[in-house]
């Protein structure tokens, strides 16, 4: 498959930002996350009793991305966590086409949620080293991992002095030391500064353009394109 | 490195790293049994009788101490959601952090047990012997102490409420643990046929615990 060069967006970009950001042109994906496809049917979520929502479908194709939104409370995390495995579907089923052999949906995901799963005791670049490893990725990305959000000058300072930008950074920068084909973020812009939300909606762009499914659940408008949206709880008044 | 060796390797750092939990499970040990001698009087003879079981309950209490250490800061920093998204099943992953655990608390106390066992006037000779039983008994500590862990995740107060449930699973392994030492010291009778139960309940825990610690595990993250 032919990648689209990164020069397409940057028409895109506002003239303010027409001079890319050094760290930008780091952002490429790492490598060719394989072409994979994911499908729900019918699934639905109970909390507590409550259903939150109900027969919600939707069918990705590669480097298709699914913009979640909907009220607090509505279910958008609990529909992420579900897709990542770490909620049962009250009902319905979620399948990938395209994956070898029988490789479950969870381990296609790259999870990064309200929580930034970082060890305080550990530097920024041996908290990524650690997942890159576990997540069984390949450790020669590691370089390119720190760089995607500007992390490289912090790579040997305690996690734990991190500001709680550059930690949702570094969480993000998961998305790179271990490169899986569906990208599912939770509020991903939450506590980043102008520059880091632009190069996280790039980051987003390219692994679209890899091939990657991006799964976002977001308030804060992205240039990315999602080629389809859902919104949760509207039947409902708050 | 394998996932697994990477995460019992990140383990066992961030048990040495993290606010020195070694060292505080060794304090309490050392303080629990240095205090004991005190409390009973100078009697050498009573000490002596007493010093396996003494040894034993300490280390118990020791333990449990870090035991809340083997899931919960996991849990509260959303390290456990992505570690469940790895290639390593639930059971596994719990079997791997109870053995991190085993490693930075078990072993540690086993091999710092015949140094207080001076100070309670334990034979010597019964020294070697004492270090075998606590090396076969502290897996199943720290596996059920697993158990225990993922049971109490995201409660406050755990530790207490987590005491309450282990302890009472510590049983076996404090009867045969002591009567072990103390078959050895004054008889009767071998002390190879509970030092054998003290090593089947340990293997029992490292294959059973991790299953049911995985169970709690799936139910803390819902």
């Amino acid at each position: 498959m032919p990648l689209r060069h990164r020069d397409n967006d940057a028409k895109r970009r506002p003239a303010s930002l027409s001079k890319p950001h050094p760290c930008l042109k780091l952002a490429e994906p790492m490598q060719m996350p394989s072409e994979i496809a994911l499908a729900a049917h019918d699934i639905a979520c109970q909390r507590g009793g409550r259903t939150l929502f109900e027969g919600l479908s939707f069918d990705l194709e590669p480097g298709e991305a699914l913009l979640i939104s909907g009220p607090n409370g509505a279910g958008k995390t609990s529909l992420l966590r579900q897709i990542a495995g770490l909620l049962p579907l009250a009902a319905g089923r979620l399948g990938v086409t395209g994956a070898d052999n029988d490789t479950p949906v969870s381990e296609l995901c790259q999870y990064v949620g309200h929580l930034n799963a970082i060890k305080t005791s550990f530097s920024v670049g041996e908290n990524l080293a650690f997942w890159a490893e576990f997540l069984d990725a390949d450790e020669n990305a590691l370089p390119q991992a720190l760089a995607a959000f500007g992390l490289t000058p912090l790579a040997d300072l305690p996690a734990g002095l991190l500001s709680a930008g550059q930690r949702r950074k570094l969480a993000l920068s998961r998305l790179f030391a271990a490169p899986r084909p569906v990208w599912l973020l939770d509020e991903p812009s939450v506590a980043l500064d102008t520059v880091s939300v632009e190069l996280l909606d790039a980051a987003i762009r390219n692994h679209l353009t890899a091939g990657g499914i991006a799964i976002v659940s977001t308030h804060v408008p992205l240039k990315t394109k999602f080629s389809q949206e859902i919104t949760l709880g509207q039947e409902r008044s708050i | 490195m394998s996932p697994a060796v990477a995460l019992l390797v990140r383990d066992v750092k961030l048990a040495w790293r993290e606010g020195g939990a070694i060292g505080v499970v060794l304090g309490f040990y050392l303080v629990v049994v240095a205090i004991m001698p005190f409390g009973l009087g100078p009697d050498l003879n009573l000490l002596a009788r007493i010093a396996p079981g003494m040894l034993w309950v300490a280390l118990l209490l020791a333990a449990l101490l870090s035991a809340d250490r083997i899931f919960h800061n996991d849990y509260e920093d959303g390290t456990l959601d992505v570690l469940a998204t790895g290639p390593l099943p639930l059971p596994l992953l719990a079997a791997i952090k109870s053995l991190a655990h085993w490693l930075t608390t078990g072993v540690p106390l086993a091999l710092m047990a015949p140094v207080l066992g001076l100070l309670l006037n334990l034979p010597l000779d019964a020294m070697p012997l004492l270090v075998a039983t606590m090396f076969a008994g502290t897996p199943a500590v720290s596996f059920i102490a697993a158990i225990g862990a993922s049971l109490t995740l995201g409660l406050r107060r755990s530790g207490l409420l987590l005491a309450l449930l282990v302890l009472p699973l510590y049983v076996p392994v404090l009867i045969f643990g002591v009567s072990t030492v103390s078959m050895n010291i004054v008889g009767p009778g071998s002390p190879w046929p509970p030092f054998l139960m003290l090593t089947a309940i340990s293997l029992a825990s490292i294959v059973l615990a991790p299953l049911a610690a995985a169970a709690a595990l799936r139910t803390a993250m819902r």
